[in-house]
């Protein structure tokens, strides 16, 4: 039996029971309604739906299963099951799909906070289950509402690089990506129907969120909602400019946004200082520095001025960041990664290529790129980029750069490069 | 006698669908859980109990406040409702930036400079109170305007 306070018994009590949020008199916004939690669910259906896939997407990008160095969550077991061999095609996939996965994500996060607002009633409601099906929905919110806020938290504190988070933001975005999505999915199996329903008016529901007794409105429902989009709005516009060189400057707040680190050719966006990442001026100096290439048939030491002997070729590359910004394309010069393989290997077919930077910090500083990447005639060992040598921040002397992969993958500051199957 | 329970079963389908979104949730969790289990599970925990008990009531709290303190003229409440809960939202979401906590290592890594991020949120701020100010001064002369002449 549902057992709700009858209007009368509201009446009766109510001066007493409002001061409790327990009692449904308590909550007097007239805004809280089956409607209104309606249109931010619907939002949020397609949103989070397409934040996931996007997720999902980036892990892939990674080529994970290539090798360990790839893999920062080893032990996905079958959470793995989709992955593929990440393409070349088109060069700026990944610049759009973790563009999307991040800046949709920022975007969303109004239309989140009014949906918890809208439903807030709920969590005090009386008596806390009513049947064994609707006490596991009330566990399964728990694992929705934190599992969904730390997902967000994790990744607006993740680009802002405030690792507050207890732990290593890859497992934890990506685990509890999938402990969120689990109770995300049965929600929406629950309530979209209702939410369509009341959407489209077809049948008019008891409306449960809508107040007993509401304060006069200070604003509309459709005005609360122009609220939420505009908040959204806001976001989005002082956000998406960092992943457009031209557009940079109207990113306010995003953390790539403004303006760029540098003027000139090499001016562009940087993940990581040399600095940062541990790389001195004496690591990297063109005396000492030499490229060392391994493969099949033996290893070659190269010096900078002996791969400049070696065909060079143009393309013309973004970096796209995993924390969701990205550059347009820069113009790179250097020795393809096909023609380094073919000195060490004197099979056709490129092979994958294991290589190994000299930064001395740096989860990628170790990274794996597959055989489809290696053959790429677009994929290089970059020495130069927008016509002059390669700064200390964007890897000089030498640098991986592949289309569509996720700009950790490629590795600044080459040391060596081992080419082989993994 | 059939046995009584202390709650009825509910939907059987909807008990399916939970239990197989738990068990994902299981799996995945799991892992999720495996290295720090007890600060994962205090930031899940936490991020609910802080948004629903702390943050939903202080902003509700807030808002009541302002409409209260209206009254009776409700009608100017949107013009420091809107601008108000724009610059919380930027203040929210970019908190590590506009804050400075991150200026150190944000500045090391990239090769940028932190400093103006709280400088920005506070111009964004007296844009957004600064608009709703003149779009509820034009509201105020327009609403003299068409209000009839006075007796004289």
């Amino acid at each position: 039996m549902v057992r709700e306070p009858a209007a009368g018994v509201v009446r009766t009590y109510g001066r007493g029971m409002r001061r409790t949020p327990f009692s449904p008199s308590f909550w007097r916004s007239p805004l809280r309604g089956t409607w209104f939690t309606s249109v931010l669910g619907i939002v949020l259906l397609g949103g989070i739906t397409l934040l996931f896939v996007t997720g999902l997407l980036s892990y892939a990008a990674y080529n994970p299963n290539l090798s360990a160095v790839n893999d920062k969550t080893p032990d996905k077991g079958i959470l793995g099951f989709y992955l593929f061999s990440w393409p070349t095609d088109p060069h700026w996939l990944y610049r759009l799909t973790q563009g999307v996965h991040v800046t949709l994500g920022i975007t969303l996060i109004p239309v989140l906070l009014a949906k918890l607002w809208s439903v807030v009633p709920k969590l005090f409601t009386l008596p806390p289950a009513r049947s064994l099906a609707h006490a596991l929905e009330r566990i399964s919110l728990l694992l929705l509402v934190g599992g969904g806020l730390f997902e967000f938290v994790t990744g607006a504190l993740n680009v802002q690089l405030d690792y507050v988070f207890p732990g290593s933001f890859y497992p934890l975005h990506f685990y509890g990506a999938w402990v969120f999505f689990a109770a995300f999915v049965a929600h929406a199996v629950l309530k979209t129907p209702m939410a369509l329903r009341n959407l489209r008016q077809l049948r008019e529901e008891r409306d449960e969120l809508a107040s007993p007794d509401p304060d006069p409105p200070t604003v509309s429902r459709r005005g609360a909602l122009g609220l939420v989009g505009g908040g959204s709005l806001l976001l989005f516009v002082t956000t998406v400019g960092q992943n457009f060189d031209a557009l940079r400057w109207t990113a306010l707040f995003a953390p790539h946004g403004r303006r760029d680190p540098g003027s000139g050719p090499a001016g562009f966006q940087i993940n990581k200082t040399a600095a940062y990442a541990g790389v001195s001026a004496a690591d990297r100096n063109d005396e000492a520095w030499r490229l060392t290439v391994v493969g099949r048939t033996g290893t070659v030491r190269l010096s900078r001025s002996e791969l400049l002997q070696l065909p060079l070729h143009s393309s013309a590359l973004p970096i796209a960041c995993v924390e969701g910004w990205s550059t347009s394309d820069q113009w790179w010069r250097g020795v393809r990664l096909r023609d380094l393989a073919a000195l060490v290997d004197d099979d056709g077919d490129p092979p994958d290529v294991f290589v190994e930077s000299l930064q001395r910090h740096g989860a990628f500083r170790k990274a794996a790129l597959r055989a489809n990447q290696v053959a790429d005639p677009r994929s290089l060992l970059a020495l130069f980029v927008n016509g002059e040598d390669l700064t200390p921040d964007h890897g000089h002397p030498a640098r991986i750069i592949v289309p569509a992969a996720p700009g950790v993958l490629n590795t600044k500051w080459v040391a060596r490069m081992t080419f082989g199957d993994l | 006698m059939r046995p009584r329970f202390p709650l009825p079963i509910g939907s059987p389908l909807q008990i399916l669908l939970l239990a197989c979104s738990f068990a994902l949730a299981a799996y995945a969790g799991l892992q999720l859980l495996a290295d720090d289990w007890f600060g994962v599970a205090l930031w899940i925990v936490g991020a609910a109990l802080l948004h629903d008990l702390v943050l939903l009531p202080v902003y509700a709290a807030a808002d009541r406040a302002l409409v209260k303190a209206a009254a009776p003229r409700r009608q100017w409440v949107g013009y420091v409702r809107v601008p108000a809960a724009l610059s919380l939202l930027l203040l929210l979401v970019w908190f590590p930036l506009i804050s400075g906590q991150v200026a150190g290592r944000y500045a090391r890594a990239t090769g940028l400079s932190a400093d103006g991020y709280p400088a920005r949120w506070l111009l964004v701020s007296a844009v957004l109170f600064g608009g709703s100010a003149l779009l509820f001064l034009l509201r105020l002369r327009r609403e003299t305007k068409q209000r009839p002449p006075d007796v004289h």
